[in-house]
């Protein structure tokens, strides 16, 4: 994805455990941090309905 | 060539005649220059349409996924590799199959040598490594080696890795090629350039699908863009649906593409979509030092675990 020009960050991996509470708690913070700074996502979002 | 075109279809002949085979797939020559078309020989006296040239470059496995009956199909190096990877996906089995093994030295790039000529190509024969391309009022000779498609110029596996006769003496192998050169150019680029390259190359696709229809790997009874139901991708030209289908159909020949070309061959518009597959199919021999298809008894990188695969992308 990010080869194809998905920002670096905005696709992230995890693998937390249904016992893994907290690992779970901070993933999404860091996730979320990572992505505000990021903006809003111009890519992949259509902005226009086009046809055949 | 002509000494190969004759030991095909004498095997032909012979694997018919003893029945060995229902149906032998090949080549036939096409009704336009530089376009043969796939063919179904089912008797010893249709084993005369077949040929054999460097303008054989649609992938003949696309046409064994789950037929039944004995097969006998003419392969080329990439096609049999495409023909080991049905056998690893149970696509096909190994017995069914009579594989006429053609060593390979390219498919010239239509493409371009339409381009080279102003009037309409008409004809295009080959001698010795030469091809003569033949129009209304122009005659050129010109260096086969020097027209190939772009795979097969980067191709290190021009002979046929299972078989179960030669049509001809294998050929020597290229060595020495540097597969990825286009690739690591795209992976130069910083993030946003990437996007715009991709969203460039992918601007004139009409999604007619025929890069899916002529690759062997995508056999799906109900291909991901045609369900609806739910329905995964839009149907739109919008180019975030455009791009959506190039990558997910990219996706779903990780590991499996032998970049034998045929999906770039047939696009209407030309588009080289295999930069997509490409950067997979490096990152396959990169993490895992797999290339796909060598062998019908070796289970690909995505359907085995091993402790030391490259984890440093999860958290
Ligand atoms: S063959 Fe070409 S135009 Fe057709 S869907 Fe594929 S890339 Fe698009
Ligand atoms: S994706 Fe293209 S190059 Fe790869 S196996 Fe399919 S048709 Fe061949």
């Amino acid at each position: 994805m990010e080869h194809m020009g998905i920002e670096p960050g905005r696709l992230q991996f995890s693998w937390v455990s249904s016992a893994e509470s907290t690992k779970f708690v901070s993933v999404v913070n860091e996730v979320t941090d990572i992505i505000k700074k990021l903006g809003p996502n111009d890519r992949f979002v259509k902005k226009d309905v086009r046809v055949a | 060539m002509t000494a190969t075109i004759d030991r095909i279809k004498e095997i032909v002949r012979g694997v018919l005649t003893d029945c060995r085979v229902d149906l032998v797939i090949g080549f036939r020559k096409g009704t336009v220059a530089m376009m043969n078309e796939p063919c179904f020989i089912k008797s010893p006296d249709e084993a005369d349409q077949l040929v054999w040239d460097s303008n054989c470059g649609i992938n003949l496995a696309n046409y064994l996924a789950n037929r039944t009956g004995k097969i006998g199909i003419i392969a080329k190096g990439c096609d049999s590799r495409n023909i080991a990877t049905h056998i690893i996906e149970n696509k096909i089995q190994r017995d069914q199959l009579f594989i006429i093994g053609v060593p390979c030295q390219g498919m010239v790039d239509r493409r371009r040598i339409i381009a080279m000529f102003d009037g309409e190509v008409r004809e295009v024969v080959e001698s010795d490594g030469r091809v003569t391309v033949k129009g209304a009022d122009f005659e050129k000779t010109l260096e086969k080696s020097e027209l190939l498609q772009q795979n097969c110029s980067l191709c290190t596996h021009r002979n046929p890795v299972i078989f179960d006769e030669m049509a001809a003496d294998p050929v020597e192998e290229q060595q020495n090629v540097d597969r990825y050169a286009d690739v690591k150019e795209i992976e130069a680029l910083d993030s946003g350039q990437r996007w715009e390259y991709f969203e460039k190359l992918l601007e004139p696709c009409i999604r007619c699908y025929a890069c899916r229809n002529a690759c062997p790997l995508c056999y799906c009874p109900t291909c991901f863009v045609d369900e609806s139901r739910p329905q995964w991708v839009g149907k739109s030209q919008n180019p975030v649906d455009v791009r959506t289908f190039h990558f997910l159909r990219a996706y779903h020949c990780a590991g499996r593409c032998t970049d034998c070309g045929a999906c770039e061959r047939v696009c209407p518009v030309g588009i080289n979509m295999r930069v997509f597959t490409k950067k997979l199919e490096k990152d396959c021999f990169e993490n895992f030092g797999w290339e796909a298809g060598l062998s019908p008894d070796v289970r690909p990188p995505l359907d085995t675990y091993s402790p030391d695969d490259p984890d440093d992308f999860i958290k």
